[in-house]
């Protein structure tokens, strides 16, 4: 019994603490979307560099893609644009580029200095599209199946380890 | 009393200045043309949470996701939309997590019921502390120190 007095409060110290570290460790920015295994939000797009051409959802179904929300005025995209270079090399998936809230001309001069990894990309000048996906913070990168459902997200720049872990083998999986 | 109305008149002075740069320089609010589309688009925008700045609200932050946010609230408010709609419409896309009262469900009961939860269990032990210490005899408690009585030398 007196050893019990002593116990419990410790066991609670003990649980509290470790919910305090958890809490420490979590990401109040990473938000998750409620878009995940829902139906990829329809759209319908000009191509950043040729307005005459239209680029929908539909388009895409039956593939896997990836779609990556990026713009010019966007310095975390400087910083994944390296992987995203490597990963076109390597892909078997479409990469489709949303251009968020940028002008023509600048996502243009952006992807001509820094390279172009995309399949193609999309111009979203007023950020209607990206809405609709629930963008907040670019970049973000999106895996949609081949049914068109969003199966992962990632907000913010994309890392090696995200690459490695979370994308490649949903891609696997999603056998492509 | 005097000195209070001075204080508040330079309060009310101070805040109408800073007021104006509070504001943002550049392009003015968007149709402000309908004062009842702007009342009903600030209250409802006042109830979602800026994911770009997360302890603002929608109505508050000038950063630009939620400029854009409030212009769509204006436009599904034209539409002819109910509130119930605009706030689907929201969480559709960004989760239960813009909204400022979150909604009661599995998931949420812990946010809901916790803080009532740790009251309960604090005036339970409380109760139990207290009933405990009144069954003790009076000898087991340290003389209360008697403030009229002669100090013993």
């Amino acid at each position: 019994m007196k050893a019990l007095k002593f116990v419990i409060p410790l066991i609670l110290l003990v649980v509290l603490v470790v919910l305090l570290a958890r809490g420490l460790k979590l990401d109040p920015r990473e938000v998750p979307s409620p878009l995940i295994g829902k139906p990829a939000p329809a759209f319908a797009l000009t191509r950043l560099d040729d307005a005459s051409r239209t680029i929908r959802r539909d388009d895409l179904l039956g593939r896997v893609w990836v779609l990556n929300v990026w713009a010019s005025w966007c310095a975390a995209c400087r910083d994944e644009h390296p992987l995203l270079l490597d990963f076109a090399k390597r892909a078997r998936v479409p990469i489709l580029g949303l251009n968020y809230k940028d002008q023509r001309a600048d996502g243009q001069a952006w992807l001509a200095r820094f390279g172009d990894p995309y399949t193609a990309s999309m111009w979203d000048g007023d950020g209607r599209v990206g809405i609709d996906f629930g963008v907040y913070g670019v970049p973000e990168t999106f895996v949609i199946d081949k049914t068109g459902t969003v199966r992962f997200k990632h907000i913010g720049a994309l890392t090696p380890d995200v690459m490695a872990t979370r994308i490649e083998p949903l891609l696997k999986q999603l056998d492509v | 009393m005097s000195e209070t109305r001075r204080i508040l008149t330079r309060l009310a002075l101070m805040l109408a200045l800073a007021a104006p740069a509070a504001l943002p320089a550049r392009d003015a609010p968007p149709a402000a043309d309908d004062p009842a589309t702007e009342t009903r688009m600030t209250r409802i925008a006042a109830e979602l949470r800026c994911l770009v700045c997360q302890n603002q609200t929608i109505a508050d932050s000038n950063a630009p996701l939620a400029v854009d946010l409030r212009q769509q609230v204006r436009e599904m408010i034209r539409r002819g939309d109910s509130d119930r709609q605009i706030v689907d419409y929201m969480t559709a896309r960004y989760g239960d997590f813009v909204l400022y009262r979150p909604p009661f469900k599995g998931s949420t009961a812990l946010l809901w019921f916790g803080p009532a939860a740790l009251l309960a269990g604090g005036l339970a032990v409380l109760v139990v502390v207290l009933r405990r210490r009144n069954r003790l005899g009076a000898d087991r408690f340290e003389p209360d120190e008697d403030v009229d009585e002669e100090p013993t030398t």
